[in-house]
């Protein structure tokens, strides 16, 4: 391996981890203040990739310049977000939230399976592929390699951004203060006139954004296809497992480890490729059950 | 779980009067319809008999609903045994039904063993999610070492003899189709034994109370990789009847929509119950054949939104509701259920 290749190899890792800690975020957000896993988080990302692309070809269809693209991915992601996100919570979890996690998985699993049949209904099965706001960017040479600077500068900074943004958000703001309350005692939190209700919708409706917006993200480097949502689902699990459910800093550990892994087995193994995000995983859950950075829960008796 | 299957139905263990002959009369009446099914619909026969090894696939998964367990992987044993069979039959192409059969389960129990030692260690979510993770990775070697595996396109399997006899196709096929029942009688029978066996009722309490489990002295962890294990059979031999009905095994085998059908036909069904498992196969078959023509592209919506309305609407299943309706005509409906107090 070459210093060229492994450049590649890291640079592709770097875009990868970013993309998919996005999406990782959004579902690790609404574990850690729902307690629900969310499996339909897939199919947001799913969708929030075909609206970027149709948005954007109609766009750009009317003449308007490329760079529109970009604000075209935020419309795509809130409509995903205020759109799916919010009927999901309101008119479904809310009725779960007391029941067994068991059927809280059922439910968020059904909603998956809608939500697939939904995206082939309305995009088809065939691929799309709409990459102008990669181009849009051009490209860079960093030690000889040239890399585009969508994928290269502008995910990773997205990517970091939302992070810190997020732990601003939870820890300065009144309403993400509201929130990390809810999270530690819903009934004490209600007790002094929090609406739980309502957190737990934004909050819902904010990891659904996210979802969208890793799709969004995600459309002009990759081609758009039917089953997109399923591996997307299983992946950021995996990340959000190897970090710890609920644990933001660490899914951004976690995906980097992941994308690096993977980045790197394609370029000397390409055949293992797919299969190194769950190695990984379950290496880390062999040696710490509650992921890296979790802490093992004290048991109710 | 306590909503989902707090209606499950324990074989001869239901009190209330009356109601247990009528259940056996039921299950004989049914039995024999099934086994007319060749004589009265021929062209049912092939239907009923994926119906029937899809019922043996999903017991397993509803095995693990009774520790309050579900997981949305399993069929990995399925695709895991009918690949074996291939490989088998590959290789060896003289082989026996029954080696087939023998090696399919085999090549379950022993994938079950090593995921189950693993995936024992956690409950809920990460027991839900793990599964589907392996059965991903299984998916993608398969799809991946395209030279071993064939692929998408997957591998044939050419029809095995029967005792040493080569049989014609519509031999093979009632020998498979008789086989699959007798599989179904004996399995079921075995599970609802194997549910009122010390074993079996301290893997119930998992789903209950797991702590008083380790207060027992007993392992939790090794009492829920026995379930696994049986789980992991059960759908191995559903696999292997069909891999050897169909006569070609593929990826899809294994493909995440196929353990949602599971988990799908299990809650359908009565999670929890035995006879349910295949009243809602059966029912699911029938109804998706004659669906698909008309509403094939929307199948999985269906599915879905089903799905929803039974978890919110209908915990029981159809179990649940086929009990109620026993019930309601055996004695007064203001009588407490003695099955709640459990």
């Amino acid at each position: 391996m070459n210093l060229t290749i492994f450049l590649l190899a890291l640079f592709d890792g770097i875009s990868y981890a970013a993309l998919v800690f996005i999406v990782a975020l959004g579902l690790t957000l609404i574990f850690g203040v729902m307690r629900i896993l969310n499996v339909a988080h897939g199919s947001l990302y799913a969708i929030g990739a075909y609206a970027t692309v149709s948005l954007t070809g109609f766009f750009l269809a009317l003449g308007f310049s490329p760079v529109l693209a970009f604000p075209l991915m935020l419309v795509s992601a809130v409509l995903v977000g205020v759109l799916l996100g919010g009927p999901i919570e309101w008119l479904l979890l809310r009725r779960i939230y007391d029941k067994p996690e068991v059927l809280q998985l059922l439910v968020t699993f059904a909603v998956f399976m809608i939500l697939e049949d939904v995206q082939r209904l309305v995009w088809g099965t065939q691929p799309y592929f709409q990459a102008s706001a990669l181009q849009a960017l051009g490209n860079v040479t960093l030690f000889g390699v040239t890399y585009t600077v969508y994928q290269l500068i502008l995910l990773p900074l997205v990517a970091v951004g939302l992070l810190v943004g997020l732990r601003f958000f939870l820890r300065q703001t009144v309403i993400g203060k509201l929130i990390l309350a809810t999270t530690e005692d819903r009934e004490a939190a209600q007790s002094i006139g929090i609406d739980a209700d309502r957190v737990f919708l934004f909050t819902f409706v904010v990891g659904a954004v996210l979802a969208g917006l890793g799709g969004a993200l995600a459309s002009p480097t990759t081609s758009i296809l039917p089953g997109m949502g399923a591996d997307m689902i299983v992946l950021s699990f995996a990340v959000v497992a190897t970090a710890g459910l609920g644990q933001i800093g660490g899914a951004a550990v976690a995906a980097l480890m992941i994308g690096l892994g993977r980045s790197f087995a394609v370029y000397v193994w390409p055949e293992v490729a797919v299969l190194v995000p769950y190695l990984i995983m379950v290496l880390v859950l062999l040696v710490r059950p509650e992921g890296l950075f979790g802490s093992p829960v004290a048991r109710k008796i | 779980m306590s909503d989902i299957s707090r209606h499950s139905t324990q074989g001869g263990a239901v009190k209330s009067t009356g109601m247990p002959s009528l259940r056996a009369l039921l299950t004989l009446v049914a039995v024999l319809l099934l086994a007319a099914v060749p004589f009265i619909a021929p062209s049912m026969q092939l239907l009923i008999n994926l119906a029937l090894a899809k019922g043996i696939a999903v017991l397993g998964v509803t095995v693990l609903l009774r520790a309050g367990q579900v997981s949305f992987g399993h069929a990995l044993f399925f695709g895991i045994s009918a690949y074996a069979g291939a490989f088998l039959m590959a290789s060896l192409p003289t082989a026996d039904l029954a080696l087939v059969l023998i090696a399919g389960v085999i090549g379950a129990a022993l994938s079950g063993l090593l995921v189950g030692l693993f995936v024992v260690r956690y409950r809920g979510i990460f027991f839900g999610m793990l599964n589907l993770a392996f059965s991903m990775i299984f998916w993608s070697i398969l799809e991946k070492f395209y030279h071993v595996t064939g692929g998408a396109d997957g591998i044939r399997l050419p029809r095995p003899t029967v005792l040493g006899m080569a049989l014609e196709r519509p031999g093979f096929e009632a020998v498979i189709f008789y086989l699959s029942i007798a599989l179904m009688l004996v399995l079921g029978w075995f599970t609802l034994r194997w549910f009122t066996s010390p074993v079996g009722q301290v893997f119930q309490t998992i789903k209950t109370n797991e702590t008083r489990l380790e207060y027992l002295g007993l392992s939790p962890r090794r009492v829920l990789l026995s379930g696994y294990l049986l789980s992991a059979v059960l759908c191995g031999v559903g696999g292997s009847l069909m891999a050897m009905t169909q006569g070609v095994v593929t990826p899809e085998y294994v493909w995440w929509v196929r353990s949602a059908e599971m988990v799908f036909i299990a809650v359908l069904g009565g999670a929890g119950s035995v006879r349910g498992a295949f009243i809602g196969a059966l029912i699911y078959e029938i109804v998706r054949v004659y669906a698909s023509a008309y509403a094939g592209d929307i199948w999985q919506m269906l599915l879905g939104g089903f799905l929803l309305v039974i978890i919110l609407f209908a915990p029981g299943g159809i179990m649940g509701i086929a009990d109620g309706l026993m019930r309601r005509g055996a004695r007064p409906p203001s009588t407490p259920n003695p099955e709640d107090t459990r």
